[in-house]
């Protein structure tokens, strides 16, 4: 019985392509809320971004008030979503470090020193990020549970709420995953 | 001419880490593929980071000078 070398080159192939973690991508799991792991999450998805991955962040829990604008507000929240919304950071620039804050005085002199070293911040990374395409996943559970509205997220270009399949289904097919 | 006739010089003196890489990958694309570009950062990550990046996208570093205080990259692009 002959055998037909290419179809099977072919059913060999499509099987490669499917297999789990076979794409040239990262997904990570944004999940704390501290300054210095949004610092670490950010850099190595634009440094992933540059080197052609394509990257996948998914915040959730913790890691959503990060994605908060200072600037907007939301309608409509009852009492505990109104306590959540002023408890969490409103916004990247009001996280604190994860160690050593020292009641604002280590986080302070962290910025200071990250400035005068000239060390990008949140602002500069995520605005790289949305150059290079990273795309933002949040969790739709953790804004609900947190109260928070998508009309008080960040202006960014790739950003979605979705549910934890669609995450899985990402990082199924990527070749990094992290979890932050 | 300019060395290994590079078209132009990216300067990233005092970027920090992630920045050089992420620059040359937005920038690389500024000129044509087959032309050089010099790249100027004062980042020693840049030294393994750098080559990394070549690797995973392509390009070609042809060459590397290191100075005290300034490394300079000769990257080619190759797509």
């Amino acid at each position: 019985m002959a055998i037909d070398v290419e179809k099977e080159i072919a059913a060999i192939k499509a099987q490669l392509g499917d297999r789990p973690g076979a794409k040239n991508k990262l997904s990570m799991i944004v999940f704390s809320g501290e300054l210095d792991k949004h610092l670490a999450s950010m850099i190595i998805a634009t440094g992933a971004a540059a080197m052609g991955m394509e990257v996948v962040l998914f915040y959730t829990f913790w890691g959503t008030a990060a994605l908060r604008d200072p600037k907007k507000g939301a309608k409509g929240k009852n009492l505990i979503s109104k306590m959540f919304g002023i408890m969490l950071p409103r916004g990247r620039n009001k996280l604190i470090l994860s160690n050593m804050h020292m009641l604002g005085a280590g986080t302070a002199m962290m910025k200071g020193l990250m400035k005068k070293k000239n060390i990008a911040g949140l602002d500069q990374l995520f605005e790289a990020a949305g150059m290079l395409g990273v795309k933002i996943y949040i969790c739709q559970m953790s804004m609900d549970l947190m109260g928070m509205k998508m009309e008080e997220m960040i202006d960014y270009p790739n950003l979605e709420v979705v549910g934890v399949a669609t995450f899985l289904d990402h990082a199924k097919e990527s070749s990094v995953q992290l979890f932050l | 001419m300019a060395e290994h006739d590079a078209v132009k010089t990216y300067d990233y003196k005092g970027l920090a880490c992630p920045m050089p890489v992420v620059r040359i990958s937005q920038e690389i694309g500024k000129i044509a593929v087959g032309q050089v570009v010099e790249v100027l950062t004062t980042d020693p990550g840049a030294l393994s980071d750098f080559p990394a990046w070549a690797k995973n996208t392509g390009h070609e570093i042809v060459d590397t000078k290191q100075t005290p205080g300034l490394i300079t990259f000769f990257v080619r692009r190759k797509k």
